[in-house]
């Protein structure tokens, strides 16, 4: 054994979990907002619907001002293009390089990695909501209810598409969860009362689309936000349904390579 | 495999083999592509997994790094179970992917600063960087960096958290002359400084080296394993070729070499003599020309090399 000491002289270990934490979702949240693409989905596509839309009366969004009608279905769709979307485009991207591999044979737990992931869509998240809110007051938005719901609302939406998200994620390759992530996107930004109410659809179709995440979240958002209402039942309901069933089949089928 | 029960592990700490695989039998569908292998990597060298494609060294690597599990055999890590132990033995490995691994919007130092944070006491990051040369494109993201200084990063992130074992699998791949000579001193340095360094290669001059031991692979098992030269000296006789007049007698030759040697005269005036060639054996040969009054216009001994070694042993020339 030499008693000197080297630039390598082994000396392992693993950082304290909360940093290793810390760090990963910086670095995760850093690359999301580095990242063109990821932005024009989670940030402008969002705000531009949202300014549109009220500005402009394409769809009859029903009695009372647009701005009160799209603002909740809007923020639904914010949660949905960072913890659906965008967290599975990112990640089937990031296990086809081999992020997710070498990763795995860093002293970061899996669980940690996926904590911090949660960390990452939770930080972007509130970083949409304060600018959609933002442009939703300049538009005249006046929002009603309870804001604890809104929050169980979005926390309960973002696992519910988390687990949809990762799922495509770790089973579809890189390219094919890409395209697909796009398309359910665009589909449920249609059909899942985001900018389009519910009740255009013809009544067999509407009973089925309101079982979608989408449509949950933004109908409880709107029942809150726009006509005050109390705790969201049936809507919350929907959204544990999606969350057990999305997390429980990423846990189960996720390939990490 | 069968993993310890957790009061056998590890048994002292620091004292058993960096690596230690036995009967190591690892099946994809119908495909072996590790059959009952064995390996011994001793702490503080640095081993060489020398082989052709699709020999089983990434498939033997990636079970030592816990990635996949064994179909058969048992593999210690460190004296761990690398998939029972995974979260104990993480922290002391570095692992070297054949390629990728990193965010491809990630700038190299911002990456590399990165991995350093998650371990408790890294290596100065700069002094990395600068060692292998990646002060230039610290700023650059992945996708944009070239081959060459994605394959350094990869390496400076499995070293950056002062492990106790690396496991770098085809580190110079790819690489110019002058980056693969940074891998080189690199690996040269982890050795100094007490790390454990088992690399996978198809460059034999790699093996040559770099490597206290070489392990030679081929179908899935170790054909022969050992220090390289020693791997040299078994096999096939050392040769000496000269140049000169020809149509010489070379039955007179013969009778002043020692017992055991052979000449040929491989075209007209160029010889080819086998045998364990020594400085003795040299001053007979060119005696023996003084004596015929030959002067040879080239005389050249020919080490055996692995590259020899391994065409022997597999009759397959490494790189197909």
């Amino acid at each position: 054994m030499s008693t000197t000491t080297g630039v390598f002289t082994p000396k392992p270990g693993a950082a304290p979990l909360s940093r290793m934490i810390r760090a990963q979702a910086l670095l995760e949240t850093k690359m999301l907002l580095r990242n063109g693409e990821q932005l024009l989905l989670t940030v402008v596509i969002p705000t531009l619907l949202l300014v549109l839309f009220s500005a402009v009366d394409i769809v009859d969004t029903g009695s009372g001002k647009a701005v009160d009608f799209l603002a909740p279905g809007i923020l639904a769709l914010a949660v949905m293009s960072t913890a659906f979307t965008g967290q599975a485009i990112a990640t089937g991207f990031e296990r086809r390089y081999g992020v997710l591999k070498r990763l795995g044979a860093s002293p970061l737990p899996r669980w940690a990695l996926m904590t911090a992931k949660t960390c990452s869509v939770l930080v972007t998240e509130v970083l949409q909501i304060v600018l959609l809110t933002v442009v939703a007051f300049a538009l005249g938005w006046s929002p009603h209810g309870n804001p604890v719901w809104v929050v169980l609302l979005l926390i309960l939406g973002t696992a519910a598409f988390s687990g949809l998200g990762l799922l495509m994620a770790g089973t579809l390759k890189a390219e094919a969860t890409l395209a697909a992530a796009n398309l359910v996107f665009l589909l449920l930004l249609v059909g899942g009362g985001v900018i389009v109410p519910l009740e255009k659809f013809p009544g067999a179709l509407q009973s089925v689309l309101e079982l979608l995440p989408i449509s949950a979240l933004s109908d409880g958002l709107r029942d809150v936000l726009q006509h005050g209402r109390g705790l969201p039942l049936a809507d919350l309901g929907i959204l544990a349904v999606w969350t057990v069933l999305g997390l429980g089949a990423a846990a189960r089928f996720f390939r990490w390579e | 495999m069968r993993s310890t029960s957790p009061g056998d592990v590890p048994r002292t700490p620091g004292r058993e083999p960096a690596v230690e695989v036995t009967g190591l039998v690892k099946r994809y569908g119908s495909k072996t592509a590790v059959d009952g292998l064995d390996l011994t990597v001793a702490r503080g060298t640095v081993t060489a997994v020398l082989g052709p494609n699709g020999a089983g060294k990434t498939t033997t690597v990636e079970t030592c790094e816990g990635y996949r599990r064994a179909d058969a055999g048992t593999v210690r890590v460190l004296g761990l179970d690398p998939v029972a132990d995974a979260a104990a033995l993480r922290p002391r490995i570095g692992v070297m992917l054949q390629s990728g691994g990193v965010y491809a919007g990630a700038r190299a130092e911002e990456m590399l600063r990165h991995t350093a944070s998650l371990h408790a006491h890294p290596v100065d990051v700069d002094v990395l960087i600068e060692r292998l040369g990646l002060d230039s494109c610290g700023r650059t993201t992945y996708r944009r960096l070239s081959g060459g200084q994605q394959q350094r990063l990869a390496l400076a992130m499995a070293v950056v958290g002062r492990p106790e074992l690396v496991f770098l699998d085809e580190p110079t791949a790819g690489l110019d002359p002058q980056a693969r000579r940074a891998t080189w001193d690199l690996v040269r340095e982890l050795r100094t400084d007490g790390v454990s360094v088992v690399l996978t290669t198809h460059f034999m001059d790699e093996a040559e080296q770099l490597a206290d031991d070489v392990a030679i692979i081929d179908g899935g098992r170790v054909i022969a394993q050992g220090s390289p030269e020693t791997l040299c000296k078994g096999g096939a006789e050392n040769t000496l070729r000269f140049t000169g007049r020809p149509g010489l007698d070379l039955a007179s030759l013969l009778k002043a070499l020692p017992a055991g040697c052979a000449a040929a005269e491989l075209t007209p005036g160029a010889y080819r003599v086998n045998g364990t060639i020594d400085p003795q054996l040299l001053a007979t040969v060119t005696s023996w020309c003084a004596q015929n009054g030959v002067l040879p216009d080239r005389i050249a001994v020919e080490r055996h090399t692995l590259e020899d070694v391994f065409l022997e042993l597999t009759g397959k020339e490494l790189r197909a």
